[in-house]
C-alpha cells in the first residue's frame, strides 16, 4: 500500500507503465506491456483495439481480477480513493493492494464497478436479479434488507426498467438481452461509483437496444458525476461516448488523443487503417472498404520493435523492426508512439 | 412448481407399473422354477420324490398356471400389502423383508450422508486450490478409494476392528441384541456396528464424488458472473460457496435417483461378507433357489426406490435450479 500527497485536481485514475501478463502451457504472453494513460474525474475515455490486444485485461487488472499473478504486474495505477462524506480521499496504488484483501475489495463496486459485453453469462443463472443486485448494496452499506431492495427497485426504475417491482424478482434468462444489460448496469451503479469500467458493453445486443444503452450510460454518468473507462473494438461507440481516447495495440498504447483529433487527424498507422476499415456515408457507392492488413500476430510470437511493424504500411526497415518507439507529444493531449514522429522516448529490446 | 411436482408424481405410476412387469419376467427367465430347484435339493439329499407328490406341490404353489394369470395374481396381492409366500423360509415375504428393508435404508442413509459430508467440502477444496499439494494428495487418496475393491477393505477393516479395538464387527447387532425388540439400547448398539459397513460402502462413492465436485466446480469457477460477484467486491470463500458452487451442485442432485439403488444393490458383496441383515443376500439366496415372491418383492422395492430417489431429484433440481423450474 502506498499513500502519496497528490494535488487534489489529480486524475481520478492513473495508469503509468501498466503491466500484467500470463504464464501459459504455450509461453508467457504479455498481456498488457506498459500501458499509461489517466482518467480524470467525469471524462469518458476510449480504449479502442481489436480483440486480444490487452483492453479488457487492463481493465481487469485494474480492479484486480484479471487472474493474473502479482509476480507479473508491472508499474502502477494510483486510484484517488473518496473519504465517507464523498471528498476526494488519499491515492493508492492498486497493484499494491493484497489481491483479496479488504481494501481492494472495498473498492471494488463501491468505488470502481465493471460491467461486462455478455448480461447473460454475466449474471447467476441461480439467483434473482434482485437477490444479486441487493447483495451488491449490502456489501457496502449496513443496510437492512428491505431498504436495500428498495434502493435495488429505485435503480432499476433508473435504469429504465419498465415494471421494476416485479422485474427484480426475475431470474436472468427471463429477461432479454437489452434488459438483462440494464440490470446489470444498475447493479454496478447502485453503490454509486466514481469510476465505471465498461468492457464493450454493447457489443452483445442489437443496433437498437445499443443505442439505448450508450444514452444511458451517458445519461447515468452526468447524474451521478462518474467516469467511464468505455472499452470497445467499435469506434462508432467511441465516437458516440467518449471524449478522449487510448488506442491499444498488442497490449500498448500506441496512440492517445482527445475523440475530435483521433478522428479528424489520427497519427499512428494502426489508427488510420483502423478508421479506413469502417464504412462512412458519401462514400462512392460500391467502394471497396479497407481492412486492416493480415492478422494480429500471435502473443507467443510478437514482433520484435514496433509491435504494428509486420502489418504496417508505413514501416521502416531497419528501424520499426529493431527497437521500439516511445510516446511523442504530438501537442498536449496528444501522443503517439510510432518512428514517423520521432523516436519518443525510445526503449531498446535489450535494455527492456 | 406445485404443478411440476404432481406431473412427476403421475409419471412415476406407469414407471413403476412397467418395472414391475419386468421384474416379474426377470425372476422367470431362469428354466425351471422353484420346484425344480427344490426337488433337486431334496434328491439330492437322499430322497425320493414321486411324481403325484410334485404335482401337489406345483398346484399349491400355483406355478401351473399360465405367466400372465400368475403375474395378475402377484401385482393384485402386492398392491395391498401383501407381497405373498417365500418357499424357501416357508414365511410371509413381508415379514421377512420389512426389518431387513428398514436396516438397508437405515445403512444407505448413513452412507449417502458420510459420502456427501466428506466429498463436497473436499471436492470443493480441490478445485479452488487446483493442483496444490493438498488437491495432490486428495487427487491420490481419492483414486485408491475408487481403486479398492470394498469387500476388500470390509475384510481389512473388520480384521484390523477385531484385532485392535477388540470388537465383533460381523452384523449390525450384537448377540443378544440380534432379534431383541427395539430399545434404545438397540439402538446404540446399531450405531456400534453401523460405522464399519457405511464406511465401506462409503469409500467407493466418496473418492468418485470428490472427482465429479471438482470437476464441476472447475467447470463453473472461470465463468463470468465468478467475475462479476468478485467485482461487486465479494469475500472470496462465500463467493464460491454462494455462486459456482451452488451451480455445480445440481449435477450432483441428479445422482441422488441412481445413488439410493446403489448403495443398496451394490452392498451384496459387503454384506454377504460383514454378515450384514440387508436385502443384498437375502435377493442373492432367493434369486439362486428360484424362490420367486420373495425375490419379485425385492427387486420391485429396489426398483420402486430407485423411481423415488429420481423423483427427489428432480424435485430438489427443479428447486435449486430457476431454469428447470420455469421452463
Amino acid at each position: 500500500m502506498q499513500n502519496q500527497t497528490v494535488p487534489s485536481d489529480s486524475p481520478l485514475l492513473e495508469l503509468r507503465d501498466l503491466r500484467t501478463g500470463f504464464a501459459l502451457r504455450e509461453g508467457y504472453v504479455k498481456a498488457v506491456d506498459g500501458a499509461s494513460f489517466s482518467v480524470a474525474r467525469g471524462e469518458t475515455i476510449g480504449v479502442v483495439g481489436e480483440s486480444g490486444c490487452g483492453k479488457s485485461i487492463t481493465a481487469r487488472t485494474i480492479l484486480r481480477i484479471a487472474g493474473t499473478n502479482d509476480s507479473e504486474l508491472g508499474g502502477e495505477a494510483l486510484f484517488r480513493r473518496r473519504t465517507r462524506d464523498g471528498r476526494p480521499g488519499e491515492v493508492v496504488d492498486l497493484l499494491k493492494l493484497a489481491p483479496n484483501g479488504r481494501e481492494i475489495r472495498s473498492i471494488r463496486g463501491a468505488e470502481i464497478a465493471m460491467i461486462f459485453q455478455e448480461p447473460m453469462t454475466a449474471f447467476s443463472p441461480v439467483h434473482t436479479i434482485g437477490n444479486q443486485i441487493i447483495e451488491a448494496i449490502q456489501l457496502h452499506h449496513p443496510v437492512s434488507k428491505d431498504e436495500a431492495r428498495a434502493t435495488a427497485i429505485d435503480m432499476l426504475r433508473r435504469v429504465e426498467m419498465s415494471n421494476a417491482e416485479r422485474r427484480i424478482d426475475a431470474y436472468p434468462h427471463q429477461l432479454s438481452g437489452g434488459m438483462r444489460q440494464r440490470a446489470m448496469i444498475a447493479m454496478a451503479l447502485v453503490c454509486r461509483p466514481q469510476l465505471l469500467l465498461a468492457d464493450e458493453p454493447t457489443t452483445a445486443l442489437d443496433v437498437t437496444t445499443q443505442a439505448q444503452i450508450l444514452a444511458l450510460i451517458r445519461q447515468l454518468k452526468a447524474e451521478l458525476g462518474m467516469s467511464v473507462m468505455m472499452i470497445t473494438h467499435d469506434l462508432g461507440v467511441v465516437a458516440e461516448t467518449a471524449q478522449n481516447v487510448a488506442v491499444m495495440y498488442l497490449g500498448k498504447v500506441v496512440e492517445y488523443a482527445d475523440v475530435r483529433a483521433l478522428f479528424h487527424d489520427p497519427k499512428h498507422p494502426y489508427t488510420q487503417a483502423l478508421l479506413a476499415s469502417i464504412p462512412k456515408l458519401g462514400r462512392e457507392a460500391g467502394a471497396r472498404l479497407h481492412p486492416v492488413k493480415g492478422m494480429v500476430p500471435s502473443p507467443f510470437n510478437r514482433p520484435r520493435g514496433c509491435p504494428f511493424n509486420t502489418r504496417c504500411p508505413k514501416a521502416m526497415p531497419g528501424v520499426c523492426d529493431v527497437d521500439m518507439p516511445g510516446p511523442t507529444t504530438i501537442k498536449p493531449g496528444h501522443t503517439v508512439s510510432c518512428f514517423l514522429y520521432g523516436a519518443g522516448d525510445t526503449r531498446t529490446e535489450a535494455a527492456q | 412448481m406445485g404443478r411440476y411436482i404432481i406431473q412427476r408424481i403421475v409419471l412415476t405410476i406407469p414407471t413403476i407399473f412397467a418395472i414391475s412387469i419386468v421384474s416379474f419376467v426377470i425372476i422367470q427367465l431362469p428354466p425351471g422354477d422353484f420346484l425344480t430347484a427344490y426337488i433337486t435339493t431334496l434328491e439330492s439329499g437322499g430322497q425320493v420324490v414321486d411324481q403325484a407328490q410334485i404335482d401337489a406341490l406345483r398346484n399349491q404353489y400355483g406355478l401351473g398356471e399360465p405367466v400372465h394369470i400368475q403375474y395378475l395374481k402377484w401385482i393384485s396381492r402386492t398392491l395391498v400389502g401383501d407381497f405373498g409366500y417365500s418357499f424357501q423360509w416357508q414365511r410371509p415375504v413381508s415379514e421377512l423383508i420389512g426389518e431387513r428393508m428398514l436396516m438397508t435404508i437405515i445403512l444407505s442413509v448413513a452412507s449417502l450422508l458420510l459420502v456427501w459430508a466428506i466429498s463436497l467440502p473436499i471436492g470443493i477444496y480441490s478445485a479452488v486450490k487446483q493442483y496444490s499439494p493438498g488437491d495432490y494428495f486428495f487427487t491420490f487418496i481419492s483414486f485408491i478409494g475408487l481403486g479398492i475393491p470394498n469387500f476388500l477393505l470390509a475384510l481389512v477393516l473388520m480384521w484390523w476392528a477385531y484385532s485392535y479395538l477388540g470388537m465383533s464387527v460381523g452384523g449390525l447387532f450384537s448377540q443378544q441384541y440380534a432379534d431383541a425388540p427395539w430399545s434404545l439400547a438397540r439402538v446404540l448398539d446399531l450405531l456400534a456396528h453401523l460405522w464399519i459397513p457405511a464406511i465401506v460402502l462409503a469409500v467407493g462413492g466418496i473418492a468418485g464424488l470428490i472427482r465429479i465436485m471438482r470437476a464441476n466446480l472447475l467447470d463453473e469457477l472461470p465463468r463470468l458472473y465468478v467475475t462479476t460477484a468478485r467485482a461487486k467486491g465479494m469475500k472470496e470463500g462465500r463467493l464460491v460457496l454462494k455462486y459456482p458452487v451452488r451451480v455445480a451442485l445440481n449435477p450432483f442432485v441428479s445422482t441422488i435417483g441412481w445413488t439410493l439403488p446403489g448403495l443398496v444393490s451394490g452392498s451384496i458383496i459387503v454384506s454377504v461378507v460383514l454378515n450384514l441383515p440387508t436385502t443384498g443376500p437375502m435377493l442373492l439366496t432367493a434369486l439362486q433357489s428360484q424362490d420367486m415372491y420373495l425375490a419379485g418383492a425385492i427387486l420391485l422395492l429396489l426398483s420402486v426406490l430407485t423411481v423415488i430417489g429420481t423423483l427427489i431429484s428432480d424435485i430438489l433440481l427443479a428447486w435449486l435450479d430457476p431454469r428447470i423450474r420455469f421452463n
